[in-house]
């Protein structure tokens, strides 16, 4: 039997968690729902902005929120695993315990890219013009991002072993006004002074800032340092408290 | 080869339940040599899981030590986990997975190659019956074929060294009976050794050559199960007559009886005593020449359960599932 790196620890969860994706590809676009809503019937109530349509406003917002939306449930897979047992068992095998955290977040990045690809598809007909080169940035700069949201989320279902009400609770709690705050909705700038104060220290500003610049085809080195800032800020510390309590997971 | 698989000393393990101490495990010392089959008697809450969760790292101990394969379960997990493999009382593999996938990936865990863990998910699912289920979602399963699935993923990398934790819990009788059966094979096979936990007397009976007894967290007794019988407990004789006053005058004969415990109720004498049924002829002639008719008789071989009655004046099957009623061997209704 030969002996096992971290590396290929990362790559035995990363690949066991990616293969129900693969098995039913579909499963990516069942949490895309409601930000496909969004793109839907919020959208068209958006007024043109100059120069073009508001999807070209809007659709790096729904990117994000599509991201949001599918880390942020993602521990629910986990919270289900630790109830069945699933995850009692991976415990006992010799795989590291940074590996079971690190592995699963690197998963979330293969249905952003999906879903980004997507909505973007989606969108190009009616009106959004399409930077091949700004995406690539963008999804660059969200994976980072996803790998954060996707540890924050395992780590939620870690937290939430003998309360799975608490899971939800949290998830659902912490959501919406991430949401709103980032501005992907509606652009915070003309709100009020607290309201701004609180959407600068969300990580997420920044990133749908970047992305907003990014999918335009222009590429501002301050905001999309800001961004990248954000992201490696949320995964480092997604990823730490992760592995920590990965740790201490039975 | 014959190594300690197993060692513990003083290992103890404490839970804080609502700012109270549970003392789950208190100062277990065990040993277990290579190749033994194992079971841990107990009833729910004994300290059995919790012995079983300190084994195989999943928990560390609270003071005490223990060393499986001779690494020590704190400061070298990942060489325990190396040889051990472990069936817990959840299912293994994932809901939202395949069985074969899941298989695979638990290969990969233990550092097999792709190819080499594909060859051994395709052996174990040949040999468990599972090859109609195993590219199906493991959430379709019925429960033996989910609890055989568990099985194989325990015995991916051939451990040396196998945990059961209620192993056949929720199956029906059936399925018992076949997971009891690849278990025995493994073991005969292989030589794998196997320590399991059950609540199950006929279980423990059936399979284990060494029964440690476990209440309260530490051990009560520790031999085979023919052994713990004849230590622990003695058949038992139910003698029925026509009336309760026959039933007495039976009771204060059998009194003189070397090594009985007689207890009479109603038209009905128990006699617990060693070797039982060679006893019943001589029983019945006796009484017979007092002028004492014998309507009926049975004799009970003594079950795990009386060990555990006589051990500590609590039935095992309270609160336990299934039918662990007692090993009747013979029961034969004698005319007077």
């Amino acid at each position: 039997m030969s002996g096992t790196t971290m590396i290929t620890d990362t790559v035995t969860v990363f690949s066991r968690e990616l293969r129900p994706v693969l098995r039913d590809p579909f499963s990516v676009v069942f949490s895309m729902i409601q930000p496909l809503v969004f793109l839907g019937l919020f959208a068209p109530l958006l007024p043109d902005v100059e120069g073009g349509s508001a999807l070209q406003w809007f659709v790096p917002g729904i990117v994000v929120m599509s991201c949001l939306f599918s880390t942020s449930f993602t521990g629910s897979n986990l919270l289900f695993e630790i109830q069945t047992g699933a995850h009692e068992r991976t415990l006992v095998t010799p795989l590291r315990r940074p590996a079971l955290i690190v592995g699963r977040a690197l998963k979330e990045i293969v249905p952003m890219i999906v879903q980004t690809a997507i909505i973007v598809a989606v969108c190009t007909p009616f009106g959004f013009d399409l930077h091949v080169g700004g995406v690539a940035a963008g999804v660059a700069i969200l994976a980072v991002m996803a790998v954060g949201l996707g540890a924050l989320s395992y780590t939620l279902a870690l937290a939430s072993k003998n309360t799975e009400w608490l899971f939800w609770t949290v998830q659902q709690t912490v959501l919406f006004p991430l949401l709103l705050l980032a501005g992907i909705l509606l652009p915070v700038d003309d709100g009020p002074g607290w309201l701004r104060a609180l959407s600068s220290a969300n990580p997420l500003t920044y990133v749908v800032d970047a992305e907003r610049a990014l999918f335009n085809g222009e590429f501002p080195a301050s905001t999309v340092l800001a961004a990248v800032v954000a992201s490696v800020a949320v995964a480092v510390l997604g990823l730490a408290v992760g592995t920590r309590a990965m740790r201490r997971s039975s | 080869m014959n190594a300690t698989m197993i060692q513990t000393s003083g290992l103890t393990r404490h839970f804080t339940v609502k700012k109270q101490t549970v003392k789950a495990v208190r100062g277990l010392d065990l040993q277990v040599e290579e190749g033994e089959l194992v079971a841990l008697l107990g009833p729910n809450g004994a300290g059995k899981s919790t012995t079983l969760r300190m084994l195989t790292t999943l928990i560390p101990p609270t003071s005490g030590t223990a060393a499986v394969a001779g690494y020590d379960v704190v400061v070298q997990q990942r060489e325990v986990r190396r040889v051990i493999g472990y069936i817990g009382q959840g299912n293994g593999a994932a809901h939202s997975q395949r069985g074969r996938d899941e298989l695979v990936s638990q290969g990969r865990a233990y550092g097999m190659s792709v190819r080499e863990s594909r060859a051994r998910a395709a052996e174990l699912i040949a040999s468990l019956d599972l090859a109609a289920v195993a590219d199906r979602p493991v959430s379709s399963l019925s429960g033996g074929q989910k609890r055989r699935l568990d099985i194989a993923m325990g015995l991916i990398h051939a451990p040396r060294l196998l945990f059961l934790d209620e192993p056949s819990t929720g199956l029906d009788p059936q399925n018992r009976a076949n997971l009891q059966e690849h278990i025995l094979k493994l073991r005969a096979e292989h030589g794998t050794t196997i320590v399991l936990t059950t609540h199950y007397l006929d279980e423990a009976d059936a399979m284990a050559e060494r029964v440690i007894v476990i209440d309260h967290g530490t051990v009560i007794a520790d031999d085979t199960p023919a052994r713990l019988k004849a230590e622990h407990a003695g058949d038992l004789i139910t003698l029925g007559f026509a009336s309760a006053s026959d039933a007495a005058r039976a009771a204060a004969r059998l009194d003189a009886l070397a090594g009985a415990a007689v207890t009479a109720a109603g038209a009905t004498v128990e006699v617990r005593v060693a070797g039982g049924s060679r006893l019943v002829p001589g029983i019945i002639r006796d009484l017979d020449a007092a002028g004492i008719a014998v309507e009926s008789t049975a004799v009970n071989r003594p079950t795990l359960d009386d060990v555990f009655l006589n051990l500590t004046g609590r039935s095992l099957r309270e609160g336990a599932v299934g039918n662990s009623g007692t090993d009747t061997v013979t029961a034969e209704e004698v005319a007077a």
